[in-house]
C-alpha cells in the first residue's frame, strides 16, 4: 500500500511566487531601457549625468512616498483616492500650524519666526496627524460601515481637496494667505542635503521604502495585508482580525500622505494647492506599474518603487530632447494598461 | 470492522433552533459526535445542514437548545472560541488565501513570530512555520514537493488536503468538514477520504457534511438525518442502508418520524 496519498507532478511544482518575482524583473529591464535608451540618445549623453539622476531621484521621491501607502491598501484588493489631495491639506495645516505658533503675527508676516523651534516640530506633527486622521475615517468607513473604498476615499479626497483651500484662503475670517513657512524648515528638510550629497527628500523616501519593504515581506503586518487582499472572508474565519488590520493600512496610507504633504512643504515653501488633485492618479500608476494586482493579494514594495520612477525618467527624458511633455502622459497611460493586461494574464493561471 | 465506542458524546447538540426573520432554518435538530469516528449529517437541500454546521463551527448562534461539550454546556461566540475549544472547520470553501503560500495558509491566523525584540515588532519565523507545516504535510501523507508554494498553484484536492491539513494540525479534538469532496473529482474524492479515515484513526472527532451517499457510507461511523430543520432519524452506518437513509431524507419514511432515537 503506497504511503503517499498523492504526488503532484513535475509540472505543479513551480518556484516560490515565480509572478511576483518575474513581475519585478521585467519592469525593472523596462526601467534600466529606457534610462539606457535616453542616455544614448540624449545630446552629449546629459540625460547620463548624476545631477540628471538626483533630479530623478528628487521628482520621484513625493510620489513614491504615496505610492508606499497606495501599494498596501491595493494588496488588500482596495484603492485610496485620497492621498494626493490630503498630501495638500496637510501641508496647508503644517504651515498654518507653524505660521500660527512661530510668533506673533506681524513679525511672521515678514517671514521672521521668533519660536521656529517649537513651531517647526508641531507644524511637521500636525500635517502628519491630519494624514493619519483622514486614513483612519477611509479606513473605519471601508471596514465598518462596510462602504466601498471607491466611493469613501473619493469623499475624502474632495473633503480634504475643499479644507485646504478654505484654510488656505482664509476661509470666513477673511485673512491673507499663509505666509511662507521659515526659511530654517525649507533649508533643512526641503532643500537640505543629509548624506551623499541627496536631498532630504530622497532620503526620507529611501529609508521609509526599505522599511516598508521589510514590513511588507517579513512582518505578521505584511502578512495580514497579503492574506486579506487574497481572501477576505477566509482570513475573518481564520482568525485574522481582518477590520481593524485594514483601518491600519488605510491609516498607513493617510499616513504617508500627511508626510509626503510635510516634506512638499518644506520643498515649495508653499502647497501648490491644484498641482497635487492628481497626484493619487500617480501614486496608484507607479503601484499599478510596479505589478501590484489591483484585485489584491499580490504587490510589493520594490515593484512600486521602479514603478514610481518609470513616469519621472519619461519626463526627464522627452524634456532634455525637447520633446512635449504631454507625450509622457501618452506613453505613461500605454504603460499602464500594458502593465494591467500583463497583470491579467499572469491571473489567468491563478484562477 | 469499525468499533464505535459505547462512551460519552464528545460533542453534543440537542433540540437546537435557529430562525432567521420569518424563515426557520432549524426547529429541532438532534446531534452527537464521539472522539474517534466519523458523524455524517445528511439531508436534502433546504434541510439546515449548513446552518447546523454553522452553530457547531461558532459562526451562528443558536436560538435554542443547547451544545454539550463533554457533557458540559458551551457557548460559542464565535469561530474563533469554538478553536478555543478544540474544533477546527473545513469549510466549503476552503478559506485559504490563494496568494500565499502552503506554509503561510497553514498558519493563517497564528503566525508564528520570532523569539525575541524581533518577533515583539512583528517579525515572523518562516523557518518554523515552514518546518511545522511540512511536518503536518507529511503527517497527512501529503506528497507536497514544497510548502513554499503558493496555493494557487495546487490542484483542488490539494488545496483541500492543506485545508485539512490546517483543521488537523489545530484541531485538538473535533474538526468539522462541510462537503469536503463537493468540489473535488473521483480520484481526489477518494484521496480526501483517505485524510479523514486517518484524522479519525488520530483519535479525533470528526464531522462530516455530505450530499454523496457511497461517501458517507464509506467513512461515517454514524449517520445523523436531518429533514426541514429536524433531525428525523440517528443511526449507525451498520445499521441501515443507502435505501433507508433516502427515504428519511427525502421524507418517504416519514411514518418513522415519531421513532426518533434519544
Amino acid at each position: 500500500m503506497s504511503r503517499t496519498v498523492w504526488a503532484p507532478s513535475a509540472a505543479q511544482a513551480p518556484p516560490r511566487n515565480p509572478f511576483a518575482r518575474s513581475a519585478n524583473l521585467y519592469i525593472f529591464l523596462v526601467l534600466l531601457a529606457l534610462v539606457a535608451f535616453f542616455s544614448l540618445i540624449s545630446p552629449n549623453h546629459a540625460f547620463f549625468d548624476r545631477g540628471n539622476f538626483i533630479n530623478i531621484a528628487w521628482d520621484t521621491a513625493e510620489t513614491l512616498l504615496l505610492a508606499i501607502g497606495e501599494t498596501f491598501v491595493i494588496i488588500t484588493a482596495g484603492i485610496d483616492l485620497s492621498v494626493g489631495t490630503v498630501l495638500m491639506f496637510s501641508g496647508v495645516i503644517a504651515s498654518w500650524v507653524i505660521a500660527q505658533t512661530g510668533g506673533p503675527p506681524a513679525l511672521v508676516s515678514n517671514g521672521h519666526f521668533p519660536n521656529a523651534v517649537t513651531a517647526i516640530p508641531l507644524g511637521i506633527a500636525s500635517g502628519i496627524a491630519i494624514g493619519i486622521l483622514a486614513g483612519l475615517i477611509n479606513g473605519t468607513l471601508v471596514t465598518r460601515l462596510r462602504m466601498p473604498a471607491f466611493i469613501v476615499t473619493l469623499g475624502v479626497f474632495s473633503i480634504a481637496n475643499g479644507l485646504g483651500d478654505l484654510v488656505s484662503s482664509g476661509g470666513a475670517a477673511g485673512q491673507s494667505a499663509i505666509p511662507p513657512i521659515p526659511d530654517s524648515f525649507a533649508n533643512t528638510l526641503g532643500n537640505g542635503n543629509l548624506i551623499f550629497g541627496l536631498p532630504t527628500l530622497v532620503v526620507v523616501a529611501a529609508f521609509i521604502a526599505l522599511v516598508t519593504h521589510i514590513v511588507l515581506t517579513r512582518t505578521l503586518f505584511g502578512r495580514r495585508t497579503f492574506a486579506v487582499g487574497s481572501n477576505l472572508e477566509g482570513s475573518r474565519l481564520a482568525g485574522v482580525p481582518v477590520g481593524s488590520h485594514v483601518v491600519w493600512v488605510y491609516t498607513l496610507a493617510g499616513c504617508m500622505a500627511g508626510l509626503a504633504g510635510v516634506l512638499d512643504l518644506a520643498r515649495f515653501h508653499s502647497t501648490d494647492i491644484a498641482g497635487h488633485s492628481l497626484d493619487n492618479l500617480d501614486a496608484i500608476a507607479a503601484v499599478v506599474i510596479g505589478g501590484t494586482s489591483l484585485f489584491g493579494g499580490t504587490g510589493s514594495i520594490l515593484g512600486t518603487v521602479i514603478g514610481a520612477f518609470i513616469p519621472t525618467v519619461l519626463r526627464y527624458g522627452f524634456t532634455i530632447q525637447g520633446i512635449s511633455s504631454f507625450w509622457q502622459d501618452v506613453v505613461v497611460g500605454a504603460i499602464i494598461i500594458v502593465a494591467v493586461l500583463f497583470d491579467q494574464i499572469r491571473r489567468r493561471g491563478v484562477t | 470492522m469499525t468499533a464505535v465506542s459505547a462512551g460519552p458524546a464528545l460533542l453534543e447538540a440537542r433540540g437546537i433552533a435557529k430562525t432567521f426573520g420569518r424563515v426557520t432554518a432549524l426547529s429541532d435538530a438532534t446531534f452527537s459526535a464521539y472522539a474517534g469516528e466519523v458523524s455524517a449529517i445528511v439531508g436534502d437541500n433546504g434541510a439546515g445542514k449548513s446552518t447546523f454546521i454553522k452553530i457547531l463551527s461558532g459562526a451562528l448562534m443558536p436560538d435554542g437548545g443547547e451544545l454539550l461539550l463533554d457533557g458540559a454546556a458551551v457557548h460559542f461566540t464565535s469561530p474563533q472560541d469554538a478553536r478555543d475549544h478544540g474544533i477546527e472547520t473545513v469549510y466549503q470553501d476552503l478559506a485559504l488565501a490563494p496568494a500565499l503560500d502552503v506554509a503561510a495558509n497553514l498558519f493563517l491566523g497564528r503566525e508564528l513570530r520570532l523569539p525575541g525584540p524581533l518577533g515583539r515588532l512583528g517579525f515572523l519565523d518562516d523557518r518554523a512555520m515552514r518546518e511545522r507545516a511540512r511536518r503536518e504535510i507529511d503527517d497527512l501523507h501529503v506528497g507536497l514537493s514544497s510548502v513554499q508554494q503558493p496555493v494557487f498553484t495546487l490542484s483542488g484536492g490539494q488545496r483541500q488536503a492543506i485545508a485539512v491539513a490546517r483543521a488537523t494540525a489545530w484541531g485538538k479534538r473535533i474538526v468539522i468538514m462541510d462537503e469536503p469532496t463537493a468540489a473535488l473529482g473521483v480520484r481526489e474524492s477518494a484521496m480526501v477520504l483517505k485524510l479523514i479515515e486517518r484524522i479519525k484513526n488520530a483519535g479525533l472527532a470528526v464531522i462530516m457534511i455530505s450530499h454523496s451517499m457511497p461517501e458517507v457510507f464509506e467513512v461515517a461511523d454514524r449517520i445523523t438525518i436531518l429533514r426541514l430543520g429536524r433531525t428525523v432519524r440517528r443511526m449507525r452506518r451498520d445499521e441501515t442502508s443507502m435505501t433507508d437513509v433516502v427515504a428519511f431524507m427525502t421524507g418517504a419514511s416519514v411514518e418513522h418520524v415519531a421513532d426518533i432515537e434519544r
